[in-house]
Parts: C-alpha cells; sequence; structure tokens
C-alpha cells in the first residue's frame, strides 16, 4: 500500500491558518475539556478548537500506514512480574502535617473539599 | 398481572488483608485510624510518584480465583481507569480492564451455579465525609485507605431473588474467609456490594435492555431488602408499560427504599490504557499450581467430610464448618482426646463446643477435653442413695409414671433428666438401668 | 575559571586541597549574579549561605574514597522533587509546592556530596521545546539572548553553558535534553528507558520519560551517569542491568566502529548549516577509523505522529492528579499549549478514537523499535542532527503548533523506541549560533556512545567554546 503522507518540509512551512481546517468542532472541545477537568473560556474554546484540531487531523496521518498483525507495545522495558514483597516500609510514610503541607483547605486531620453532591 | 424474574448480578470487593498496601509499603490496616496518617507519595498521589505492585495480593487474588474455579490468565496487566473525584489521589484508579487475572468460575447453591465472571484486583480509593465547618457544607478527605488493594468479582446475571443472592454471598463470604485473605466484614467495609437489578418476563432468556445499580448496602439483610424493594419497584413500572431508569440508587434503611443518585446515561468514558508504570505480569502454569497447592480445604469439602468421618448431623456440622477456625479448633480437640486418651465421641466434642461456646482463641484443645472430662467424671453412687433418689422422684411425678406405663416413652427421659439432676456426675447408664427397673418394679 | 575544568579535575584538585568547594561555589554565584539576569535560567536559587554550607562541610570530610562529584555543584530540571525546596514543573499550579520527599536522583546525588544550587526553568511540564511555555518567563540563550534556549529544558542547558554550575539533570521525553544541549553548546545523553529512576520525576509521558545528565563533555556526563543510574525499587520500570564503569571504558580507540547515516535524515527539511555541520563531523568520526555508511530509515516522517499521540495521551493522564485539593493550584493555570496536550491527549483515549489513535500509536511503536533494532544490530550508532531548525527567535515555535511539533522531528522517535542518544556539539552556524549533533545507539549502549563522543571530543573543541556573554 502506497503512503501518502504531509511530506516534512511542507510541515515545516506550515502556518495554522492555512486552508487545512481542523478536524473538531466546539462541543467536541466542551465535551473534552469535561472528560478532562480542564476548564476553558469561551475565548479559549475557539483556538482551542482549531489547534487541537489540527494536531489530531497532522496525526491522523498515522491511519495511512499499515500495521496489521503488529501488537502494540505498551512499555519498552521487556521485563515482567516486578512485584515488591508484602512488606510495610516505614521510610516513607508520611506523619498527617507532612500529608497535609501542601494543601490550600485542611480541617482537623482532614483535606477539605466543597461539598460533593453526588456519588462516583 | 405479569409474572416478573429478577435478573440480578453482583459486583463484589473484598479488601486484602495484607501488611502492606497495593502499590506501596504502606500499612493497609486503616481501621480506625486518624486521618491521613499512613500515607506516602504513591498513595497519597504526589508529584513524581510511582506504583509497585505487592505481590502477595496478585498471589491471594489468583488463589480466590482458583478457589472459585476460574481460568488463570497467562499474562495480565494493570490499567489506568480515569475520573476525577475527590477521593482518587491521582485522577485515575489503577485497575484491570481487558487482561484481569482470572476469568470465570462458578459458586454453586441451593438456587443454582452461580457463574463469575471475572475476578481482578485494583487500588481502593480514600474515604470521603460530609461535615459542616464553620458554616459551610464540605466534604472531609482522608487517604488511609488510598491504596489499600481491592479485589473485586463480578457474577453474572445469574442470581433471581433476594434469598439467591443472600445465599451466594454467605458462601462467598465464608470461601474468602477460609482462604484467610479478607475479614471481609460488611460494616467496617472490608466486604461491598453492589447489584445489578433488572426484571424481565417469565419464561424470557435475554437480557432485559436496562439495569439499576444499587449502592450504600452493608449487610446481606439489607441486600436482600434492597432487591426486594427494586423488585417490587421495577415490578409497578413496567407493568404500566415503561422501562425503569437505567441509572445507580443507593439503600436508605431509614426509609426501607432506595434512592436515585444519577442516571447511568450511557457508560462514563473512563479512557482505559495499559499502566505504563507496571510491566505486565505472566503467570505459568506450575506458579499456578504452586498458588493451588495453598489452598485450604474449602467450606463445602469440609462439611461434607464432617458428616462422613465424624458421623455428625447436617446441622452440627454447619456449625463447626463456619469458619476455618472453628472447624480446625474442632479438629484439633479431637486429636488431644486421643492423645489424653479420652473415650468421648466426636458427636459429644460436638454438642459440648456447640452448646457451651467456648472462647477457641483463648480456650486450648487440651484444656477443653480436661474440662469436658471433669465434668462428665463419673462418681461411684451407692445403690441404696440411688434407690432412694429414685423413689423420691417417682413419688414426686406420678403423673410421668402413668403416662410412663400408658405407653409414653419420653416421660422415662423426663424422669430420667431429674434422677440426673440430683446426681449429676453419676455413670448416664447405671441410673438409667435403675430406673428402668424401678418402673417395671412398680407395674409389678 | 575553576568550573570550567572537567570534573575529574576538579575533583582531584578538591582532594589535593588545590582547590575548594567553598571557591567553586563562589565563583559560580559570582557568575550567578552578573550574568543571569540576562539568561533567566532559574526559577528557584538555593539560598548562596545553603549552599557554602554544605560546600564547606564537604570540604573538610573530602576523601580519596569518595565519590567525584563531592563539592560539585550542579542543577536540576524544576521537575524533580527536592525534599524542603520550591519544586514547580515551570507552572503556577505548583508555585507554592514544597515537596515532602525527594526523587531518588537527587537523593543519590545529595549522597554523592553533590551541591545543588538551584532548580532551573523548563517548558511547563515539559511540553515543549523552546522554555517558552513556561509560567516563569523564558530562558534566554546565552549565544544570543534574542533567541531560545531550546526546550524543554532550556534551564538546565543555559546554566551549564553559561557556567554556573558543572552539570545539570534533565528529562527527555521527546528532545528535552537534547534539543538544549545542541542550542547552548553543551552535552546531554538522552538515556535508555528504565537506566535511570523516574521515582520523583514530575511525569510527562511515562513510557517515554527519562533522566539524565546534561555538562560540558561527554565525560563529565559518563561521571554523573555513573553516579545517578541503577535499578531503584520504587520504580517498577528501572532496569536491574549492572552499571557500566562509562568513565573507564569510554577512552578506547573507535577504530571499526560502525556508524549509520541515514540520508533521509539530511534532506530538504534539515537546515543546511546543520546538514553541513554534520557532514563535516562524519569526516571526523572516518578520521578516528570509523566506518560512516549511507543507510535508509523511511520511517522518519511517521515519528512525529506517534510522539504527538502518546505524549499526550501519557501527559493528559499524569496531570489528572493536579486537582488542587492535596497540593497545587487551578486547573484553569495550565497554559494553552499544555492545555493544547493535555485535550490532544484526552481526545486520543476517549471512547471511540482509543483504537484508532493510541492503540495505533503504539503499535507503529512496535514497528519503530524492530527498524532500529535492526539498523543497530549491524552498527554501533546512527548519526542524526538534534532540531531541523537553528535555534529560534522567541515566538517562532510557541505560536506555530505544527512547527513546534516539527521541532521533534528527530528527537521524539527516540524516546519511542526507547534506546539511549548522545547529544554533542559539532559546529556553530550564522551568529555564532551553536549545532548539535545525536549518536544514537541500541539498548543500553551509553557506554558504547560516549566512547564515541569521547573521541570525537578528543580531536574538536566545538564544546571548549564559551558564548561572549560569559567571557566578558
Amino acid at each position: 500500500m502506497i503512503i501518502k503522507s504531509l511530506s516534512i518540509s511542507r510541515a515545516l512551512h506550515f502556518r495554522y491558518n492555512d486552508p487545512m481546517k481542523g478536524s473538531l468542532t466546539t462541543s467536541d472541545i466542551h465535551h473534552i475539556s469535561k472528560l478532562a477537568n480542564l476548564p476553558v473560556t469561551d475565548e479559549q474554546i475557539k483556538e482551542l478548537t482549531e489547534q487541537v484540531g489540527i494536531t489530531v487531523q497532522y496525526v491522523s496521518k498515522l491511519q495511512t500506514l499499515s500495521t496489521k498483525g503488529v501488537v502494540e507495545t505498551s512499555q519498552v522495558t521487556g521485563q515482567e512480574n516486578v512485584f515488591r514483597k508484602d512488606e510495610i516500609d516505614p521510610s516513607r510514610i508520611f506523619t498527617q502535617e507532612e500529608a497535609l503541607s501542601n494543601a490550600k483547605r485542611t480541617h482537623d486531620g482532614f483535606f477539605v473539599v466543597d461539598q460533593v453532591l453526588e456519588e462516583k | 398481572m405479569t409474572n416478573y424474574e429478577p435478573v440480578i448480578g453482583l459486583e463484589i470487593h473484598v479488601e486484602l488483608k495484607t501488611a502492606s498496601k497495593m502499590f506501596c509499603g504502606c500499612p493497609a490496616d486503616h481501621f480506625a485510624k486518624k486521618p491521613n496518617t499512613i500515607t506516602c507519595p504513591a498513595c497519597l498521589g504526589l508529584p513524581g510518584a510511582l506504583p509497585v505492585p505487592n505481590k502477595k495480593a496478585v498471589e491471594w487474588t489468583i488463589m480466590l480465583g482458583l478457589a472459585l474455579g476460574s481460568t488463570i490468565a497467562e499474562v495480565s496487566k494493570f490499567d489506568r481507569k480515569h475520573y476525577f473525584y475527590p477521593d482518587l489521589p491521582k485522577g485515575y484508579q489503577i485497575s484491570q480492564y481487558d487482561q484481569p487475572l482470572c476469568r470465570g468460575g462458578k459458586i454453586s447453591t441451593s438456587f443454582g451455579d452461580v457463574r463469575i465472571h471475572r475476578v481482578h484486583l485494583e487500588e481502593d480509593t480514600g474515604k470521603l465525609q460530609h461535615a459542616t465547618v464553620n458554616g459551610k457544607k464540605v466534604t472531609l478527605v482522608d487517604f488511609n485507605r488510598s491504596g489499600v488493594p481491592l479485589v473485586e468479582i463480578v457474577t453474572e446475571p445469574d442470581i433471581h431473588s433476594a434469598e439467591a443472592a443472600k445465599e451466594f454471598l454467605k458462601t462467598l463470604h465464608q470461601i474468602v474467609r477460609y482462604l484467610g485473605i479478607s475479614d471481609a466484614d460488611m460494616e467496617k467495609g472490608s466486604m461491598r456490594l453492589e447489584p445489578n437489578i433488572s426484571l424481565r418476563k417469565v419464561g424470557e432468556t435475554g437480557l432485559p435492555p436496562y439495569k439499576v445499580e444499587v449502592k450504600n448496602i452493608n449487610s446481606f439483610r439489607f441486600a436482600a431488602a434492597a432487591i426486594n424493594y427494586e423488585v417490587k419497584r421495577h415490578a409497578n413500572i413496567l407493568n404500566e408499560g415503561k422501562i425503569p431508569v437505567q441509572e445507580t440508587r443507593g439503600w436508605d434503611e431509614a426509609r426501607g427504599s432506595t434512592v436515585s443518585q444519577r442516571s447511568k446515561e450511557g457508560a462514563a468514558d473512563y479512557r482505559y490504557f495499559p499502566e505504563p508504570d507496571i510491566p505486565p505480569m505472566r503467570c505459568t502454569k506450575s506458579e499456578t499450581d504452586a498458588i493451588y497447592k495453598t489452598i485450604p480445604e474449602l467450606p463445602k469439602v469440609k462439611l461434607k467430610r464432617f458428616q462422613t468421618q465424624y458421623k455428625l448431623s447436617l446441622s452440627d456440622a454447619i456449625q463447626l464448618t463456619d469458619t476455618g477456625e472453628m472447624a480446625d479448633y474442632f479438629e484439633q480437640t479431637l486429636k488431644a482426646a486421643a492423645v489424653l486418651d479420652t473415650p468421648f465421641s466426636a458427636k459429644e466434642f460436638a454438642n459440648w463446643i456447640i452448646n457451651k461456646k467456648p472462647d477457641i482463641n483463648d480456650t486450648k484443645p487440651a484444656s477443653l477435653v480436661e474440662s469436658m472430662r471433669e465434668a462428665k467424671s463419673v462418681v461411684a453412687v451407692s445403690k441404696d442413695a440411688l434407690s432412694e433418689i429414685i423413689a423420691k422422684v417417682l413419688l414426686e411425678n406420678a403423673k410421668a409414671v402413668s403416662d410412663y406405663r400408658a405407653g409414653r416413652q419420653q416421660s422415662a427421659m423426663f424422669l430420667m433428666g431429674l434422677v440426673r439432676r440430683e446426681l449429676p456426675k453419676a455413670d448416664t447408664k447405671i441410673i438409667l438401668d435403675a430406673l428402668k427397673k424401678a418402673l417395671e418394679d412398680i407395674q409389678k | 575559571m575553576m568550573i570550567d575544568l572537567p570534573i575529574r579535575s576538579i575533583a582531584k584538585k578538591l582532594r589535593s586541597k588545590e582547590m575548594s568547594s567553598v571557591e567553586l561555589i563562589e565563583e559560580c554565584y559570582e557568575r550567578i549574579e552578573k550574568v543571569e539576569p540576562s539568561i533567566h535560567a532559574f526559577i528557584t536559587l538555593v539560598d548562596k549561605k545553603d549552599a557554602l554550607s554544605r560546600a564547606k562541610a564537604v570540604d573538610s570530610r573530602i576523601s580519596s574514597t569518595g565519590s567525584p562529584l563531592a563539592g560539585i555543584p550542579y542543577v536540576m530540571k524544576d521537575a524533580y522533587l527536592t525534599r524542603d525546596v520550591r519544586t514547580t514543573a515551570a507552572s503556577k499550579i505548583l508555585d507554592t509546592f514544597i515537596p515532602p520527599y525527594s526523587a531518588t536522583v537527587h537523593q543519590r546525588l545529595h549522597d554523592a556530596g553533590a551541591i545543588l544550587i538551584g532548580k532551573t526553568n523548563m517548558d511547563s511540564w515539559g511540553h515543549g521545546a523552546s522554555t517558552e511555555n513556561t509560567d516563569y518567563g523564558p530562558t534566554k540563550n546565552p549565544w544570543d539572548t534574542n533567541r531560545s534556549a531550546g526546550g524543554s529544558g532550556g534551564g538546565p542547558a543555559a546554566a551549564v553553558s553559561s557556567r554556573f554550575c558543572s552539570f545539570g539533570i534533565g528529562e527527555d521525553t521527546g528532545g528535552s535534553i537534547r534539543n538544549p544541549a545542541a542550542w547552548n553548546n553543551i552535552t546531554a545523553m538522552k538515556v535508555t528507558y528504565g537506566r535511570v529512576s523516574r521515582y520523583g520525576a514530575i511525569a510527562y509521558a511515562s513510557s517515554l520519560d527519562t533522566m539524565g545528565p546534561t555538562a560540558k563533555t561527554a565525560a563529565d556526563c559518563a561521571l554523573v551517569l555513573e553516579t545517578i543510574a541503577g535499578h531503584d525499587p520504587y520504580d517498577a520500570t528501572s532496569s536491574t542491568r549492572a552499571v557500566e564503569p562509562y568513565s573507564k571504558e569510554m577512552t578506547q580507540s573507535i577504530k571499526g566502529r560502525k556508524i549509520a547515516f541515514p540520508t533521509e535524515f539530511y534532506g530538504e527539511a534539515l537546515d543546511s548549516e546543520i546538514r553541513e555541520a554534520i557532514r563535516e563531523a562524519r569526516e571526523v568520526f572516518v578520521s578516528l577509523g570509523a566506518i560512516v555508511e549511507d543507510v535508509s530509515l523511511p520511517l522518519l516522517e511517521y515519528g512525529v505522529p506517534v510522539y504527538y499521540i502518546l505524549a499526550p495521551s501519557e501527559t493528559s493522564s499524569n496531570l489528572s492528579r493536579y486537582d488542587g485539593i492535596r497540593y497545587g493550584g487551578s486547573r484553569a493555570l495550565f497554559t494553552r499549549e499544555s492545555k493544547r496536550r493535555i485535550m490532544t491527549g484526552t481526545y486520543a483515549l476517549s471512547s471511540g478514537y482509543y483504537e484508532a489513535y493510541y492503540k495505533k500509536a503504539q503499535k507503529v511503536r512496535t514497528v519503530f523499535i524492530q527498524e532500529y533494532q535492526k539498523l543497530l544490530s549491524s552498527y554501533d550508532a546512527i548519526l542524526s542532527p538534534v532540531t531541523p531548525m537553528m535555534p529560534t527567535e522567541f515566538g517562532e515555535l510557541l505560536d506555530d503548533p505544527m512547527k513546534n511539533m516539527m521541532a521533534d522531528l528527530y528527537t521524539g522517535i527516540v524516546n519511542i523506541v526507547g534506546t539511549p542518544s548522545l547529544s554533542l556539539p559539532c559546529g556553530f552556524g550564522k551568529g555564532n549560533l551553536p549545532i548539535g549533533m545525536q549518536l544514537i545507539g541500541s539498548m543500553f549502549s551509553e557506554g558504547s556512545l560516549f566512547t564515541l563522543g569521547h573521541a570525537y571530543q578528543s580531536k574538536t573543541d566545538w564544546h571548549t567554546h564559551l558564548p561572549s556573554i560569559v567571557k566578558s
């Protein structure tokens, strides 16, 4: 299968206001921002839709490379069965103070958030 | 009036009682500890922290799978399951998605077999509690429990009644405790369950087009109550020609009902992908076999054996095999009795243990045998003393005597009991013979 | 200039009392005072008093048996957790974060007696190739302060290049230690994945992140790597393979060693000055007895798409923990570039797209691994450019998402296959801007790469040049 893909030099001279349109809609971006728990303003939505769209469109070129019968690589170490013994490691346990030391809101040893309404 | 059949699948979580947590060396025993006092970079989800899996937790999960008759995966891995919630420090839970440690298996119950869909291993989340601080409604978060190893057992929807669910749960609970991998205490939260309930018309075989998940159940009794409540609720809706909303509901014990929590509009998008920080696990057949060998005799097998080997009744055997500890204690007692050359029968030991309920953690088997011997020790009674007491008893219980003469055998036992009360240490056989003779003499 | 000496020489002089660590630290801080305002390499500078007191302690107990890094000043990219010293990943989200624990690498250096003098600037969370995507202002290139110092580890590179310290600890996920080394005229080793512990390093992409040394020379990098490399029980991906004595072994001759020269790498996409400089470097290797052969590696153009699926996906996951509850500020504080990457990654992992993006990228990853394995079974190294362009002016990359991605053209693919790569200076272009090249090896071939690099640096002196801002 002959592959036609974006050549490197064309990519280097590419500007994002090129005719190559982004491939995502603002509602896609809304959905993604919810999934990613990323607050975005209305101004940001427009820019993100365009720029994330461009990235997604570009990386989609991968679809044109055949990977039939290829098993994915999740990690390159080639290692298996890396475990630790079931033992307590006292050297790493934080005191309550250490655990809470960087939190903005704490109360009586707990971390505090506004009341969560929904169950997960 | 349509007849409906409940279609129930159970999702059970069991906290393993390993010494340390699933992916770090913090103590796994978090019960009643001051908040946020057993955390480390890994279970607190600090930047830069990395997970390293607990070997024992993996072995125990495999052991549970084998005990349930599951197939153990040759290659297994952990995956990240993403969602945002304050009790989830990394914003993802390390769990297992498409290559769980165990698949398949079953538990047999008197209602039929319940197939196991899968058994996998994951980490627990922190704990939330609602509070009001400075007048503001807040949620307090404690990460002591974060990272504790959790085994998830999912059944096929093979359960069709609350009673069937209860029996299944009791059986699973017993197996888990026999294996020694968890206290499985529902009140303490080391065993949690969520039934998935739906209804279909009797005779239909496919799965209904909806299911309702129920949370916040912390006893088998509540599980049965919640199931029964849901079954009624679904039936009402179905009778109206509608389909119950697919959602998550919470059991409200005070109201005796379930309350809607949120709509499960389609599955959440957990964006599972293989956990890159943990290499995959490979379990060879010989390793699986080695784990299999460590499984103790399981409840059903022990129950049968106790009945045949010790000639115990089903009910006695059930009581003695309730826990592995109790069963072992019983057998150790018999061993001690043999060493001390004590001629009591297994049945007598069974009765003693069942009725007198000795503290088996405190009472050595040999001491128990001694106590029994003392209690049952035979003291010689003079013939005259015996005759005197028998005569007194017969005199004072004329009705019983005439009943006996009329043919009621039980009356003899009644009289026997009264005589024995006066002479607790006398030999049973001698009393019985003397009493019978005395009764015959009256007849003459 | 004491700091300009090789670490090994400094170590000797510290022990013979010809020089003291206190004097060394004094010299560094003096230069920092003068030059740092023009460079802005640091986010957090360690208090001079604290650094000096540590130096004093090291001086008093320095022995012939201790680590050669004892008393040597160094910086860490601000992605490494340093206990009690603020760590920000160059993001306002962690502006006030004081870690309660230290990264393994920091602990090892601390135990060796090395002296941390500061946490350096970077592209936030590793997201960038120019140290412009930072909430603390860009780092300027000491060779031309109107230009970027490269990224994401521009801070450590500029610090070493400006002679603020002897070495830096950087982090390379797609070029973050090599790109700044090339743009700052210094040396850096992107190690084999798993060679150095990732514990305590703020994760960018978990299956790609590597922790490594950057310094003036290959010899200095080798010394540092010997100290920081090795198995860590807190990192399940760290290798149990023994750490070789790189310094001892790197002085061998490179006669007969084979180097591959992939022709696809040197086409139109590459700046002509860089192409020329590396062609000259090729001749140096030949003159040293190595055999350099043209080869074909046609998959190059798929490297960037694979990287820009895997890295954003894994970063979107790794950054989920920043919810502001246990530490850190609001997620609204992520920069535009970081938000772009998180969203791209979330998309690539989401239901309906996972197969076509993340899983597909992992399959292409397998293809790449096989290609590189095949090539590297017949060659000791691949000679490659580091970036396709010369150091950019500010705004050039950050405002152009495509160009920004392309900056990783030659580097990202090495992280994908997991092998090591040594980036070294090989010349200068117009305006006295540094040019770098990289030698890519097979898994755990750091020793061989150091040998090739050291041989090159024994025959050339590019690495000895100083930026004028330092010379004055």
